[in-house]
């Protein structure tokens, strides 16, 4: 039954995209690694760094297109999972510091003994320990959309006013979390990493199998996330987005089917902000700013909502064009970044890979119509009734 | 009391004095209805009669503010859900021919099967065979066999609504409320339709909501009138059409 469901998910572009990301994940940290820095393909640590961050991003799409591009919520808050996942990765780093923070307290984070705190809250017991932080990258981003969802769904909240919630949801996140009280780190968060399980956080080597790690997920969560599209309940959560009251009318508890996916999508957006934190080697609050989430709409948009590997492409592109503007002309940015949401918009409506796809589709049609006049294909309905029906 | 409690227990589907108010307005001014199982009947009235609420309160859209809305005898329909009525047996067309255009035209048909709808059941769901031969009937049934591979976007407006027909068909209810299946159609396409529904009340009670006079006589079922919320009339098409109050209420306007 679950191979069964795997192996759905195996579909031509899925296979494909799936064995660029695993090739990546050897190529990328072995020429970083294996080659001499004076060598024409040398990658250098600061871009595999960057590449790695910009994978993190393409899960995140991914986890925003689950739910955006097959069920039709727009989530204008997914940014707070990514964050939680963040935070969960971040606390289990801080607890590895130990003894080695300026304060030597080998319990408390540095941030504790300035605030005076005597002992650990309750909320960080167990994140010195890795399995358990793992846990909880998953849990607590899962839990909160459980939580949110299970409200918002069963009171039908809809369209627009989900939206605006979502939104509300990760501000109000943001705000708490600049809180020194929290017991978070305040607005600085945590930062100052040195080792994940015994590896120094900084080490080349550490660096690469955190990049590989980014790749390899990435390409889990789409294998997962395309199983899940093509198996009947990705129709039906295509039935909500197109028609919700027909998929209720015919017997599904539309509810249950949202909290399901909305659910699944935070874990993801969780995982993408733990593997996210040890290679930018910070997390605060600003993660929850809802102009974050709000990008992360655009880079699916960009890419082709409804697609799975277009958020992927957007996520990058997007990125990629953002990391060069802030270096080439770092004012034009923002302006860059507004004139290509209007320009999809306006001109790509479907993003680019939804664009292509459509192009394709529409060939495959003009050639089996081609094929038909021809009278090659004897399976056709005869002219007369389909002239009946296209009246 | 007694021949209450009889028509009451004969009964598929048993409304008796239902009301509901939106804002103080009447939509539904107690109204009673039974349908018995197997039965083919057919609502006429005016615009704002209640007809569209009267299938709301049926499929569990709007709660009544007073009244009995009880299926096969037993179950009270007034407390539970959509997708609770849904999967109980009650089957809904709605007036705009809904399907899911972004799917073909075999997945609108394998979505509507009525098989488990839990998350977990659709999620490792597999055609079988049985599932399959059950899809190609409906096919021939509503007359899209030649069309099963195309997306439901692309069919016209008669098709889409045999379409959502069969989608109904797929879900094997014992009771099917169909509302105005003919507005928009050809005259060709009404005829097919009545015949379509005819064929489908053989095995199972359905209610249609329709204003095509034509198309009602086509039928040649038995009629109800309602207007301003309650029954103004009910017998064959012509003892209600010759009835005063429904040719002052509805036909004479």
């Amino acid at each position: 039954m679950i191979s069964g469901f795997i192996l759905r998910a195996l579909e031509g572009r899925i296979v494909i995209a799936v064995g660029i990301l695993l090739a990546v994940a050897i190529i990328v940290p072995a020429l970083n690694l294996l080659t001499s820095p004076d060598s024409a393909l040398h990658i250098p640590t600061y871009a595999m760094a960057l590449m790695g961050k910009y994978l993190c991003y393409a899960l995140l799409a991914l986890a925003l297109d689950l739910v955006w591009g097959y069920c039709g919520i727009l989530s204008l808050g997914h940014g707070a999972f990514f964050a939680l996942g963040g935070y969960a990765m971040g606390m289990y780093l801080m607890r590895q510091i130990g003894s080695r923070g300026t304060y030597g307290n080998p319990d408390l984070p540095d941030f504790m003994v300035f605030l005076n705190w005597k002992e650990l809250p309750w909320f960080w017991y167990g994140f010195d320990m890795f399995p358990f932080a793992m846990a909880m990258v998953l849990i607590v981003p899962g839990l909160l959309a459980f939580v949110f969802g299970w409200f918002a769904f069963r009171s039908r909240v809809n369209g627009v006013y989900l939206s605006i919630i979502t939104q509300a949801m990760t501000y109000a996140l943001m705000l708490a979390f600049f809180r020194n009280d929290m017991g978070f780190g305040g607005n600085n968060g945590l930062t100052d990493f040195k080792d994940i399980l015994g590896f120094q956080v900084q080490a080349g080597g550490t660096r690469a199998v955190l990049f590989a790690l980014s790749a390899i997920m990435l390409a889990l969560c789409l294998i997962v996330a395309s199983a899940i599209t093509r198996s009947k309940f990705g129709k039906v959560l295509v039935g909500v987005r197109d028609a919700e009251s027909r998929v209720r009318f015919l017997g599904f508890r539309v509810e249950n089917i949202k909290l399901f996916t909305f659910v699944v999508s935070a874990m993801f957006a969780g995982i993408a902000g733990a593997l996210f934190v040890p290679q930018v080697g910070i997390i605060n609050p600003g993660e929850f700013a809802p102009a974050n989430s709000i990008e992360v709409v655009v880079w699916t948009a960009v890419g082709g909502r409804g697609t799975l590997i277009g958020p992927i492409i957007g996520a990058i592109l997007v990125n990629a064009g953002k990391s060069y503007f802030t270096g080439a002309f770092p004012e034009f940015w923002l302006f860059a970044l507004g004139g290509l949401f209007i320009a999809v918009t306006l001109f790509l409506p479907k993003g680019i890979v939804g664009t292509i796809q459509h192009g394709w589709n529409a060939r495959k049609a003009l050639k089996s119509a081609a094929d038909a006049e021809k009278g090659r294909d004897a399976g056709a309905a005869p002219v007369t009734q389909q002239a009946q029906a296209a009246e | 009391m007694n021949t209450i409690a009889e028509t009451r227990s004969k009964s598929l589907l048993y409304l008796e004095d239902v009301s509901v108010s939106f804002d103080g307005f009447k939509a539904i001014n107690s109204l009673s209805l039974v349908v018995e199982p197997g039965e083919l009947r057919a609502i006429i009235g005016p615009n704002g009669a209640g007809k569209t609420t009267m299938m709301d309160i049926i499929t569990g859209k709007t709660r009544p503010d007073t009244g009995k809305v009880i299926f096969e005898d037993t179950i009270d329909l007034t407390k539970k859900d959509e997708a609770d009525i849904a999967q109980l047996g009650i089957g809904r067309k709605f007036q705009k021919p809904t399907v899911f255009e972004s799917h073909t035209v075999w997945d609108n048909l394998e979505l509507a099967l009525n098989r488990s709808r839990g998350v977990f059941a659709t999620l490792f769901y597999t055609l079988t065979a049985e599932d399959k031969a059950r899809i190609e009937e409906i096919l021939v049934t509503i007359r899209l066999t030649h069309r099963k591979n195309e997306y439901a976007a692309n069919l016209s407006h008669g098709q889409k609504q045999w379409l959502e027909i069969g989608m109904l068909l797929a879900q094997e209810p014992k009771l099917l409320l169909v509302d105005e299946p003919v507005a928009g159609m050809t005259d060709a396409e009404t005829a097919e339709t009545a015949i379509l529904l005819r064929e489908i009340a053989k095995t199972r009670s359905v209610v249609v909501v329709e204003h095509d006079m034509g198309f009602i006589r086509d039928l040649g079922v038995k009629v109800t009138c309602l207007a301003e919320g309650s029954v103004l009339a009910e017998g064959s098409i012509d003892f209600v059409s010759s009835d005063p109050k429904v040719i002052e209420n509805y036909l004479g306007r």
